[in-house]
């Protein structure tokens, strides 16, 4: 190792921001997975009957099924019944009905954690839903929203309150028999996000969703669900962060995106979930499955990612391309340091006429970490026309970390274009002396270089998280210089 | 305001730089010149404070304090000023982003409140100007794509914008036609002054027929060979480097067109 590199080593030993345990009473389930927990947890909801029956038959597939271990990762495995599979902060009443009914050490937590639920959110014009632990909190901004008929809420509201459109869409992208993460997720899922877009409407503002796991032993399963109809716009961000603890915590998600002809959706994430120590001790699980269809013709879905944290990410969003002309994009940030282990990327399956896709990811790795991509990039029969755009890019920083790319083709369609770059680069200890020599400090020089770096992907995020993603990576690098 | 005593340096366990001995005051120009691998770059590297050099003997003092304790950023913000022969790229940070951080670190070394992006921009725009450079060229990345001449410009430009104590000039007159060469001499004429010192190291003698030095010295197998003013750089171009019982693999007078200079 350079001298240069074991500055930079010492200063990618870095402080988790977030990590502080927010004090307030809850409600929790006694670890263990059940029919009856799974019954219980249909009840606390007030869900109506098809749900319950749902998440039974997804359940008792889930309990056929293995747990994946293709994915370039190692972790011990999880025993699924030592995880609480409901946490809800106590309330008085039923649900708060405004903000102000919301446990002030909640909104505290929120502000700590620099969600802009009352002025801030208001001043980006931010509308954010925020999930804390299991349930949904607070949203935000309801009523501009309504008034342009969009449908912003909790997916536990949604259950109850347009069950037509949560039977006709939930589980349609991504069934529970997709994956052993999707399906323990269905049978699961205790809370997240609803969003209805109807005919030709633009999403007046952002929205937002704010994930946080708080409680011990707790697994958090949201399940997000964006229909975006004829020709509509939406644009959606979501951000998470968790407490520091010694054990691992697991976070199963399931995102279905669902865009009808003309319409389209932005789908962003920041996620900075607890990484574990630098030795690798804790830090959270993060096994998500995100899908788009986009079933319309000239729809369109663009995942936008830039993921800091957990101790373990296994991510995929993808997209299926059916209708004709469709469109899929995917720009990911992937950064991992001390013990981390990234394994993500995306799908793009090409079903329909001239559907194009496009690839970006950049991967960023220091300390020991190890961070893949893993893309396939699938063209049907009937994809007359179909063209995608890959180009994947690892950075390392250091060189006991470990970088790999692993991009699958498939083709059934002789006429379908795929161009593929890939490249691999150091942060050289040449450019580390050019910045120095020029007064910029190691931990500077090496955020500056890894914001290059991942420039063309953050130009992809909305404006007032692309400065917050160039902090995070600041913040995710320091003690990262090698 | 510097001195150099019997410094010896090494780059992986091969010594380079063989007891080296300058002083250099305030206001004064001095020139290097030797064969390529006489160890001209590893003094200006081992002045900026390259860790990939080590320094094995000897002393570097700059304002009477210890110059080789310091760490590069220190010494960078202490005003010592490297001219990169081969400036490296940074790719998707732009010009602009990169010289403003290193402006605005040493604004904040000394106290003084940082500059906002349109005062910057305003100063960035005038030396850009000064030499030659389109100011279009500020939002491209740091060296990305930029032809030889640009690169050297813009290291001159970066000079002018920090207005360095010591600046140390790596064959920024090399790669360079004679228009380019005109352009970049005059920014490194404008950059002397009273309390400046300047150090320029070349290959060739024809940078200085435009920027003329108070000093000028011979560099062969890392040790000063022969001092002189002026006229021992234009006797060298007359006479060779043989001349000095020096070995080289091309000869002096060859140089004035030459743009191969390493
Ligand atoms: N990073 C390095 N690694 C190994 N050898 C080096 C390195 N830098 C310079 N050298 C060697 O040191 C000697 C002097 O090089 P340099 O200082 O670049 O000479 P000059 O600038 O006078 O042409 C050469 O023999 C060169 O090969
Ligand atoms: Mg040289």
């Amino acid at each position: 190792m350079t001298t240069a590199n074991k500055e930079v080593n010492e200063l990618i030993k870095r402080e988790y921001e977030h990590g502080f345990v927010t004090d307030i009473e809850v409600d929790t389930f006694e670890p263990g997975l059940n029919e009856d927990v799974i019954t219980r947890l249909s009840e606390i909801k007030k869900e109506p009957q098809f749900m319950l029956e749902w998440r039974l038959k997804a359940y008792r597939r889930w309990l056929e099924m293995e747990e994946p271990d293709w994915a370039h990762l190692g972790y011990e495995r999880i025993d699924y019944n030592d995880i609480s599979y409901y946490s809800a902060p106590k309330r008085k009443e039923d649900m708060p009905q405004s903000l102000d009914e919301v446990d002030p050490e909640l909104l505290k937590t929120y502000e700590r954690l620099g969600i802009p639920l009352h002025e801030h959110a208001k001043l980006a014009g931010v509308a954010v839903d925020a999930v804390f632990d299991s349930v949904s909190v607070a949203t935000t901004f309801k009523e501009p929203l309504a008034k342009a008929g969009v449908i912003f809420c909790s997916i536990s509201e949604a259950v109850r309150d347009y069950p037509e459109l949560v039977q006709k869409y939930l589980g349609t992208v991504v069934p529970h028999t997709d994956n052993f993460f999707a399906g323990l997720n269905a049978a699961v899922f205790s809370d997240g996000t609803f969003v209805y877009v109807p005919k030709g409407v633009r999403c007046p503002m952002e929205l937002s969703t704010y994930f946080r796991i708080n409680a011990a032993n707790t697994g958090q399963f949201e399940r997000t669900l964006i229909i975006a109809d004829e020709g509509s716009y939406v644009s959606y961000l979501e951000g998470c962060t968790a407490p520091m603890r010694d054990e691992n915590q697991l976070h199963a998600a399931v995102v279905e995106l669902i865009a009808l002809d003309d319409a389209e959706i932005k789908y962003s994430t920041v996620q900075n979930w607890y990484p574990g120590d630098e030795n690798g001790k804790g830090g959270i699980y993060n096994f998500v499955t995100k899908r788009a269809a986009c079933i319309g013709k000239n729809s369109k879905v663009s995942w936008t990612q830039v993921e800091t944290g957990s101790a373990i990410t296994w991510k995929y969003p993808s997209c299926i391309l059916r209708g004709e002309g469709s469109v899929g994009e995917f720009y990911s940030v992937a950064l991992t340091h001390n013990y981390q282990q990234a394994d993500t990327g995306t799908k793009m399956i090409h079903l329909g006429k001239n559907t194009t896709s496009t690839i970006i990811s950049k991967g960023i790795s220091a300390g020991k970490s190890s961070n893949v991509y893993r893309g396939l990039v699938k063209f049907g029969p009937r994809a007359e026309g179909a063209r995608n755009f890959t180009e994947c890019d690892s950075l390392l920083i250091g060189d006991q970390c470990g970088a790999h790319t692993f991009p699958y083709i498939e083709s059934l369609n002789k006429s379908a274009i795929v161009e593929h770059e890939a490249t691999t680069s150091k942060v050289s200890d040449e450019q580390m002396f050019l910045c120095r020599q020029r007064g910029i400090d190691m931990e500077r020089a090496v955020s500056m270089i890894v914001n290059g770096f991942c420039k063309d992907v953050f130009k992809e995020l909305p404006m007032e998280f692309a400065v917050e993603a160039g902090k995070l990576l600041e913040v995710s690098l320091e003690g990262s210089v090698g | 305001m510097l001195s150099i005593k019997n410094l010896h340096a090494s780059v992986e366990g091969k010594e380079i730089l063989k007891g080296i001995n300058l002083e250099i005051k305030a206001g004064e120009v001095h020139a290097i010149m030797g064969p390529n691998g006489s160890g001209k770059s590893t003094l200006a590297q081992v002045l900026a404070g390259n860790d990939a050099f080590e320094v094995t003997s000897g002393s570097v003092t700059m304002h009477g304090e210890d110059l080789l304790e310091k760490a590069t950023e220190e010494r960078a913000r202490d005003g010592v000023f490297l001219a990169f022969q081969y400036p490296v790229e940074i790719p998707g940070v732009s010009n602009l982003q990169f010289m403003r951080t290193s402006v605005n670190a040493m604004r904040h070394h000394r106290g003084e409140s940082e500059m906002n992006a349109a005062e910057f921009m305003k100063m960035a725009r005038e030396i850009s100007k000064q030499v030659d450079l389109d100011p279009a060229f500020l939002k491209r990345g740091v060296n990305e794509g930029f032809s030889g001449g640009e690169k050297k410009r813009n290291e001159i430009m970066q000079a002018l914008m920090l207005q360095p104590k010591l600046a140390i000039l790596d064959e920024t007159d090399s790669g360079l036609d004679i228009d380019a060469l005109k352009v970049v001499s005059d920014g490194v004429n404008a950059l002397r002054a009273e309390d400046r010192a300047i150090l320029m190291v070349t290959h060739y003698q024809r940078l200085l027929d435009h920027i003329v030095p108070d000093f000028v010295h011979v560099l062969a197998e890392g040790k000063i060979v022969k001092s002189g003013g002026r006229e021992l750089a234009l006797e060298l171009e007359e006479r060779g480097y043989a001349w000095l019982g020096i070995k080289d693999d091309e000869t002096a007078a060859s140089s004035a067109l030459s743009n191969s200079a390493n």
